[in-house]
Parts: C-alpha cells; sequence; structure tokens
C-alpha cells in the first residue's frame, strides 16, 4: 500500500511549536447502531456532522458502502471513516475476485483492525460493521486502535450511551426485521434528542441473504420549518465596484461552447434553496 | 504522618532495577487545580425600537455533549413586585456561566427592590445599567463568567439596550447577540437591523452608491427577525435549542413568551 504522505510533518511541528493551532477535522461526534435479527442484520445512523459547537452538515451519509452485502457505519474523523473504508472495500473486491467467493464479515473486520492498529489509533475511525456472508450475517465495532467486539447489538459514537440505554431496556432475542429497524430507529432517536454530537435524520441500512435494502433518511424528524421573513433582496442592494463582461466568443478562443436548449439539459447538479 | 507503606523502596537502600524508583511524595511542590466555571452554552439576543425593546434567549442547558435541562430561563425581569417581579420595567439577560447568571440577577434585582424602597420611586434604566457595570467590576479578578444584556425604556419613552462583557464595560445598543451562537446571530443584525452591507439600488454607480440608513423598525418586524435568527442558530449551533423566552418591553409593562424549538 502506498501510505501516507508524512513530509511535511516537521514544518507542522516547528509550527505547532510556535502555537500555530492544528486545522480542525470534520468530526461526526456521531449515534451509530447495529442489530442483529432473524435473517439478517440492521444498522443505522444519524446524520449530523460537526466540526466543535458548529453543524458542519445537517445531511450527510455515515454509513458506507463496503461490498454489496457488507455496509459499516461510522463514527469519529469524518475523513478517516470515508477512507478507511473505501480502501478496505477496495481490498476486499479485489479479494472476492481473486478467490471467486463472496467476500466474508469476518475478513472485512480483520482487514479493518490490522489497517488501524498499524497507525496505533492516529486514524480516527470508529466502526460498526454488519454483513451477511455465506456463513451467516454477522455485526462487529472496530475501535481507532483496533480492538473488536461481536455484539447481537452494538452502538458507537458520542450518543452511544444515549442508543444502548434503549436496547438495554428494548432488546430481545429473535427479532423480526421490522422490529430490529424499529429499535434502530428508536436507538439513533435516543442519540438525535439527548446527544448534541448527533442530531437531524435517522439513515438505516438493512441486510438479508437476498438483498441490501438502504433506505436514506428513513425518519426525518428534524425538518426546519418557514421562516417568518422573505430574505431576498432587491436587485442593486449590493455595490458592484467593477464589472467586466465576457462575450461568447471570446470565451470560445479557450473551450468549446454549446448552445443548450433549456430541454436539452440533462444533467441537473445539485440545486439550492432559494427563498420564494 | 507520612504514609505507613508508600510502595517505594527504603531510602538509601538498593531500590528497584528501574532507573528512575519511584518516590514517596512528588518532588516540588504538589498544584492543585480549581476550576470553578463551567460554560452552559445557549444565546441571548436584544434589539431595542422607537417604544420598545425585546430582548430573547433560548432555554437550553448545556455542559458538553450534554443536556442540562431543556427549560432553563435566561432572561429575568428585574425590580417588580413579589417573587413573580410584578410591574417590573426592566429585564436582564445572562447567557455563559449559568449558575454566576443567577448570582448576578438575584444580586441586582434586590438593589433595584431596595432602591424603590428607599426612595419611594422606580430605578430609571441607564441608573440600573450604570449600576450592574459597576457589580460587574466589582469582581474584576474573579467576574462572574457572563454577557449580560440589560433592557428597558428610557427617561423618554424609547426602547433602551445595554450590553456587557463579563467585566463591566458597557455601552448602549440598537442590537447586540450574545453567547455562543453570537457569532452566527451578529451578521445577521447588523445587516437586517442596521443594513450594515446594503445599498440603495439605482442611488448611483460603484463608491458613490448610498448607503441604506438605519431607521427604527416596527415590533412585528423585529419579533419576527427575532425568531428568524434563533430557528437559524437552532439549525448550526449544536448548544442552542428547545425552547425561545422572548421579553417585550413596552409602555403597557413587560409582555412574555414563550415559543419551541427544534430539540436535535
Amino acid at each position: 500500500m502506498a501510505g501516507f504522505d508524512f513530509s511535511n510533518h516537521n514544518r507542522n511541528a516547528a509550527l505547532h511549536a510556535q502555537g500555530v493551532p492544528l486545522p480542525k477535522a470534520t468530526s461526526t461526534g456521531t449515534t451509530i447502531v447495529g442489530c442483529l435479527f432473524d435473517g439478517g442484520v440492521v444498522i443505522a445512523a444519524d446524520t449530523r456532522a460537526t466540526s466543535g459547537p458548529i453543524v458542519a452538515d445537517k445531511n450527510c451519509e455515515k454509513l458506507h458502502y463496503i461490498a454489496p452485502q457488507i455496509w459499516c457505519a461510522g463514527a469519529g474523523t469524518a475523513a478517516d471513516t470515508e477512507f478507511t473504508t473505501a480502501i478496505i472495500s477496495s481490498n476486499l473486491e479485489l479479494h472476492a475476485l481473486s478467490t471467486g467467493r463472496k467476500p466474508r464479515v469476518v475478513t472485512c473486520m480483520t482487514l479493518l483492525k490490522q489497517h488501524l492498529f498499524r497507525y496505533q489509533g492516529h486514524i480516527g475511525a470508529y466502526l460498526v460493521i454488519a454483513g451477511v456472508d455465506p456463513t451467516g450475517s454477522h455485526l462487529f465495532t472496530v475501535h481507532a486502535h483496533g480492538s473488536t467486539d461481536k455484539l447481537p447489538y452494538v452502538t458507537m459514537g458520542s450518543g452511544s450511551l444515549a442508543a444502548m440505554s434503549v436496547f438495554e431496556t428494548q432488546w430481545k432475542r429473535n427479532l423480526s426485521r421490522d422490529d430490529a429497524v424499529k429499535l434502530c430507529a428508536d436507538a439513533i432517536q435516543a442519540g438525535i434528542w439527548n446527544d448534541l454530537g448527533s442530531g437531524s435524520n435517522v439513515d438505516v441500512a438493512v441486510i438479508t441473504e437476498e438483498k441490501t435494502t438502504l433506505m436514506r433518511n428513513h425518519l426525518t424528524p428534524n425538518e426546519r420549518g418557514r421562516k417568518e421573513r422573505n430574505y431576498r433582496f432587491d436587485r442593486g442592494t449590493t455595490a458592484v465596484l467593477n464589472e467586466k463582461i465576457i462575450k461568447r466568443e471570446e470565451i470560445s478562443k479557450y473551450v468549446t461552447v454549446h448552445e443548450l436548449q433549456d430541454d436539452s439539459v440533462t444533467a441537473t447538479a445539485e440545486t439550492m434553496d432559494v427563498d420564494s | 504522618m507520612a504514609a505507613l507503606f508508600s510502595g517505594a523502596p527504603p531510602q538509601g537502600g538498593p531500590g528497584y532495577s528501574f532507573k528512575q524508583t519511584p518516590t514517596a511524595a512528588p518532588s516540588g511542590e504538589r498544584q492543585h487545580g480549581f476550576y470553578p466555571y463551567t460554560d452552559n452554552g445557549g444565546s441571548t439576543l436584544g434589539i431595542s425600537g422607537a417604544d420598545f425593546t425585546i430582548l430573547a434567549g433560548d432555554t437550553r442547558s448545556t455542559s458538553g455533549y450534554n443536556i442540562n435541562t431543556r427549560y432553563a430561563p435566561k432572561l429575568f425581569k428585574i425590580g417588580g413586585e413579589g417573587p413573580e417581579n410584578k410591574g417590573a420595567r426592566i429585564v436582564l439577560s445572562v447567557v455563559g456561566f449559568a449558575a454566576d447568571g443567577d448570582a448576578l440577577k438575584e444580586r441586582l434585582d434586590t438593589i433595584v427592590k431596595m432602591y424603590k424602597y428607599q426612595h419611594g420611586k422606580p430605578m430609571s434604566v441607564s441608573a440600573c445599567a450604570q449600576r450592574l457595570s459597576h457589580i460587574l467590576y466589582n469582581k474584576r479578578f474573579f467576574p462572574y463568567y457572563v454577557h449580560a444584556i440589560l433592557g428597558g425604556l428610557d427617561e423618554d419613552g424609547k426602547g433602551a439596550l445595554y450590553s456587557y462583557d463579563p467585566v463591566g464595560s458597557y455601552e448602549r445598543e440598537q442590537c447586540r447577540a450574545a453567547g455562543a451562537a453570537a457569532s452566527l446571530i451578529m451578521p445577521f443584525l447588523d445587516n437586517q437591523v442596521n443594513f450594515k452591507n446594503q445599498y440603495m439600488p439605482g442611488s448611483g454607480t460603484g463608491h458613490d452608491l448610498k448607503a441604506k440608513a438605519a431607521e427604527p423598525l416596527p415590533q412585528d418586524h423585529v419579533e419576527d427577525l427575532v425568531r428568524d435568527a434563533f430557528t437559524s442558530a437552532v439549525e448550526r449551533h449544536i448548544e442552542v435549542g428547545d425552547g425561545l423566552q422572548m421579553m417585550i418591553i413596552t409602555a403597557d409593562g413587560v409582555h412574555e413568551s414563550y415559543t419551541t424549538l427544534k430539540q436535535d
């Protein structure tokens, strides 16, 4: 593996010694849970990402794809959960191709713990791994230092205590699929309401032998109400100190310009919410 | 008396094979930590108009990632009759360390009440404002860890709003946001109350464009701004939420209201 680039380490250490603070990473101070049921496994997560006390993303995705039947919920440093799951997903795909078998959840868990242990906790990824493979349904947690647990119901992140309180009072053996989804969603909500690091919506993924169902925004109990006033400014409110108009003839010297009809516009990027 | 068993090898003896043998007591003086302050989060805001002043604050109290309570008022009527403070004309809002906020409120309330009993007339807002500054500065080297905002009506019946730093520096202002989400709310207020960065469309070109002049806003308009400021702060600050307490001071007295905010 290529590994990390440490070439800025000495410079950053010198900067830090002079009192320059470290840049703040987006941390998913999170609630993530998982629960086994008869015929599969459920994982769920909230959708708030924070940077200190500020909400960085109100609707982020904390459920990561590893393999078609193996998914992962991530807490901790957002970038670390994203990249470690991506790299293990890649390695597991290659492994599946070379063996010609479906990847197993234990294999995924072992790859993750070995990767994380090698970095001695500096990769701040706290994960709940769930999946169904030829050996059955499995549920694990992996901590940033590399330790793992195998349990019928698990929670992680800053809202783990709130979520675990729900499991410890309501969990029972041999749950049905719907009951497991309800229990996981309730556990996430306990985190959303009672832990400041968690909030917004509930994402759920159900993995069975047949298929994986990702229920993005399964619950949205925190939609913003209408604002009292309209904050659209009159045209000309902002001072324009200088302006330059680049004509189509000019720009086509450098790039190819296609004339678009309104109905021929196919790809629409995410549009911004604007007051009506 | 020394401890009977310290776990350390006998003095002058052969000791452990470690480079540094454990000692009975750490050499040098022992340091004790005393951290009397905590930050209970939350935000407050005040806006004064032509004949009214509005103070508002969320009602969530936090410590770390925990919620202590979803209803801890940060707005207090000052100098009214009895425990309900009936007939009060001054409102104090405090945000920061809740225990200091409560202590400060009790002190100011007592002083304003005593003033009324001794002089037979209610204390003016300007006098109360200066007194509050003195209370804060009196604890210059062990401050009340709060950002206070005082609101009422001045001698001419105009809206009066005073804001303070923790050690008593104060100023009369049109509007002020304080607390955890102050940095989110204050720029919104600058733009919407004092019309900062807004120009009159078509009044000139470039630097000659005329800035939009601030004017006192009507009461219902200001109430809407306050609600929008808080619902927006709740979206982006984890320590703000649960409930919005508002107090509107007019010539008719203090009108108090409560609306819910998002609980996540």
